[in-house]
């Protein structure tokens, strides 16, 4: 059985966030096969099997962020035995997961902590049986999970004063919770030991609402990139944001022979499809809606750009479909199901994400009618696809069951006024309602 | 030298390019056997196959850094075979190929790189052969000092190449915008210092293309400094060599000179860099269809190399790369001692002092746990 800890995958990096796992218990893994996508503060990586053998158990879930030399995987098989040989000498503090030699990195990098530690919350290792939901709890609290994975023969990490610390306070160090970033047992550590060994108050009752008053989520990555995104757009740009419903049924209608068709077998067809479509339609019409404004000129794109917004794993990303309107149907589909496909995986090269012109939201997809989304820096328009439900309609007197939704979108007023706008809005809802308009 | 397109003697499908321009090139490289070919295959293989599992290694915790040379192996074996056993060659840290031609252990590289060795080698086993340069740029500054070194010992300027002897430094794009780079450009056109600054241009230094960082070209930069300059096209190997070597011969007799090779750095800058944050796939794909090794192994093949030939230069790579990994897995840590013995040449009495402290201190804590 062998484990393998988080290695530092950059240079002096302390923790990296489990993406992606690309194996399951009970898969076998040869040497180099990959076992995982990690993102760290400088870039998404995959990690290589360091054993061959069968996955036994996937120690971290993924969206978790863990530390450095946090036990990630447990491998059973291979032949452990060989690297042994290499067994580190005692200045090594970091116990190699294979049992082999340590070979750089983590024993130096004790003493990074003064220099790059910042105070944040610590993951505790999680157990086999139950992998710990992402929720950090705050560190000093209470003693985190007790270090049942650990190997009673390895070696423990901590640094000489923690040494020395618990031989003064009579302390097993063997015994003791390890929270420190490599796995190492803390001078604080040491001192929750000491205090536990005395006869301790009753333990706290334990409920969905522990874990202290409040939650604190460091704001970084994805979540910091959109942060600073939107509140940029937002104070910049003044937004204008309009509404109307539409009668889709012909859409719908559409969708569904497409979805029949031989020219369309294994592509994904959907409303969006038929919306993006109107939207390049309705451009080649309002050309402005298609710009950037910067102070000095308004830049009036002569390409599309089309950004579709995705929730994906690693947050809201905004992946764009480079020259759309040069696409037919058909590769127009494709391509929105390839650009989904690949954000919902977390894969999403950062050329995709940039010089977007125009951006579709799909909020239907979350049972939202409409709402007044914010643009995507430098563009002026954006597109918000409703649910598409069945309503009462009025078809020549009669009311009717229809496929009714609301098409919405914010637009950058200082670029466009509102004569463009309505008529970009209609020219859209006007193709949902009757798709026979992209026919030229 | 210094055309429009670089020297090239090989297009990228590996035919023959035949110009009345590069006629002086070719006969420079019809030196080269087809078994020498062969040979310089063989290393370019074996030196990827060795980056590539020196990459997982990092990935896997065992090394801190790997810096990939992946598509820089035609600029280097081209290099490596021109130089003549005699000279003298200052590597940065990306000059994988140069340093296992020269007879450089892949665990003396990978020891760098997992924090157990300073250098890996040292330039008094292996002569002529110096280490690595994680330091940009410095190195060109020794190695103009050394090549100086070289013409006030008279070892060369006799006009006898197989005695005569030259360096070479190597150096890349991003090294080039460094003070000490043109430091060693200006001493050596001074001193007619025996020295070829051999600068591969791989396009990126970390995420700074090498348009941003020279408006002009390396080449007619260098030509400024009053060296003599060549362009090459990197990616092939035979270009390289023939130029190399000629540029070489030319600094033995006192006239120093500058290759700027036409390359592409194919890997990440090192394992901390994500270079698809700073280049398109597009880009990437389009120096992927000029792998230097393709376009070897393609000229091999119109030679009547069969491909079992290629196939066992292959599998001995792998072999060796395999070999290289389990050596790895293996070493045994750094002596945390060793740093005091190469401070001075000789026992140094605070030096000794430093050791006994830290062995004192080390000591102190016992042997829990």
């Amino acid at each position: 059985m062998q484990e393998f800890r988080l290695p530092d995958p950059g240079e002096g990096l302390t923790e990296a966030e489990i993406v992606r796992w690309r194996v399951r218990p009970g898969d076998t893994v040869a040497v180099n096969d990959v076992l995982l996508e990690v993102e760290t503060a400088k870039s998404l990586v995959e990690l290589p099997s360091p054993f061959e053998g069968t996955v036994e158990a996937l120690l971290v879930e993924e969206g978790q962020t863990v530390e450095v030399g946090t036990p990630i995987i447990r491998v059973a098989g291979g032949d452990p035995g060989e690297v042994e040989s290499g067994k580190p000498t005692e200045q090594s503090v970091e116990p190699d997961a294979s049992g082999g030699a340590v070979l750089v990195g983590y024993g130096v990098r004790g003493g990074a902590e003064t220099r790059r530690r910042k105070p944040r919350t610590v993951q505790q290792p999680p157990t086999q049986a139950a992998p710990a939901p992402a929720a950090p709890a705050p560190a000093a609290a209470e003693p985190v999970a007790p270090a049942e994975h650990r190997d009673a023969s390895a070696p423990v990490l901590a640094k000489p004063p923690v040494r020395k610390l618990a031989k003064d306070l009579g302390v097993d160090l063997r015994q003791v919770p390890a929270t420190g970033p490599i796995g190492d047992v803390t001078r604080d550590d040491v001192q929750r030991a000491a205090q536990a060994a005395t006869p301790a108050a009753a333990p706290a009752a334990r409920t969905a609402w522990t874990g202290g008053r409040e939650e604190r989520i460091p704001v970084k990555g994805v979540r910091r990139a959109t942060a600073q995104a939107m509140a940029h757009s937002a104070f910049t740009a003044p937004h204008v944001s309009v509404f109307t419903e539409v009668d889709a049924t012909r859409t719908m209608e559409l969708v569904k022979r497409l979805k029949a068709s031989d020219g369309f077998a294994g592509v994904k067809v959907s409303p969006l499809l038929i919306m993006a479509k109107a939207i390049l339609w309705a451009i080649e019409r309002s050309p402005e809606v298609n710009s950037t404004f910067t102070p000095e000129e308004l830049v009036v794109h002569r390409y599309v750009n089309l950004g579709i917004a995705a929730a994906t794993p690693r947050g809201l990303l905004v992946p764009n479909i480079k020259d759309a309107q040069e696409l037919s149907l058909v590769d127009l589909a494709r391509a929105i199901e390839r650009l989904t496909l690949t954000a919902r995986e977390g894969r999403t090269p950062p050329a995709d994400m940039q010089h977007g012109t125009f951006t579709i939201t799909n909020i239907g997809v979350f049972g939202m009618d409409t709402g007044t989304p914010i643009l995507n820096p430098g563009e002026s328009g954006i597109i918000a696809l409703g649910a598409i439900r069945q309503k009462p309609w009025v078809v020549d007197g009669e009311v009717r069951p229809r496929w009714v939704t609301t098409v919405g979108g914010s637009f950058d007023h200082r670029a466009v006024d509102g004569d463009v706008i309505s008529r970009f809005v209609a020219d859209v809802a006007s193709v949902l309602e009757e798709p026979a308009l992209l026919v030229d | 030298m210094t055309g429009t397109e670089p020297i090239r003697l090989l297009d990228e499908a590996g035919e023959a390019v035949v110009t009345a321009e590069n006629e002086q090139w070719r006969a420079i490289a019809d030196e080269l056997s087809t078994d020498d070919r062969l040979a310089m295959h063989g290393e370019m293989l074996r030196t990827r196959r060795f980056d590539v599992e020196a990459g997982h290694l990092q990935r896997q915790g065992k090394l801190g850094l790997w810096v990939p040379s992946l598509g820089q192996e035609g600029a280097q074996v081209g290099a490596a075979w021109a130089a003549r056993p005699q000279d003298t060659l200052f590597p940065s840290y990306r000059e994988h190929l140069i340093a296992l031609h020269r007879g450089v252990d892949m665990l003396q590289i990978i020891d760098i790189f997992r924090g157990a060795a300073h250098g890996g080698w040292s330039p008094t086993e292996l002569p002529g052969m110096r280490i690595y340069s994680l330091v940009i740029a410095t190195h060109a500054l020794h190695a103009t000092g050394y090549a100086m070194g070289i013409g006030l010992d008279g070892a060369s300027g006799t006009g006898d190449a197989s005695v005569d002897e030259a360096v070479m430094a190597f150096y890349g794009d991003g090294a080039a915008s460094q003070g000490d780079a043109s430091e060693g450009l200006v001493f050596a056109a001074s001193y007619d210092a025996p020295i070829v600054f051999f600068v591969q241009n791989n396009k990126w230094a970390i995420s700074v293309p090498s348009t941003r960082q020279s408006r002009f070209p390396l080449h007619e930069r260098a030509r400024g400094f009053g060296l003599e300059a060549a362009w090459v096209d990197g990616n092939d190997p035979l270009a390289s060599f023939a130029v190399s070597r000629r540029m070489l011969d030319e600094a033995r007799q006192g006239r120093p000179g500058y290759v700027e090779a036409d390359t592409y750095r194919m890997g990440a800058h090192t394992t901390s860099d994500d270079p698809t944050r700073y280049r398109s796939r597009d880009e990437e794909e389009a120096w992927a269809r000029r792998d230097p090794i393709a376009r070897l192994a393609a000229h091999l093949r119109s030679l009547g190399v069969d491909d079992a030939a290629l196939a066992e230069q292959e599998q001995r790579a792998a072999d060796e790369a395999a070999d290289m990994r389990r050596r790895t897995l293996e070493a045994p840590a750094a002596a945390s001692d060793d740093i005091f013995d190469h401070v001075y040449a000789d026992p140094h009495p605070l030096m000794a002092e430093q050791k006994a402290a830290l062995a004192e201190f080390e000591a102190s804590f016992g042997s829990d746990a």
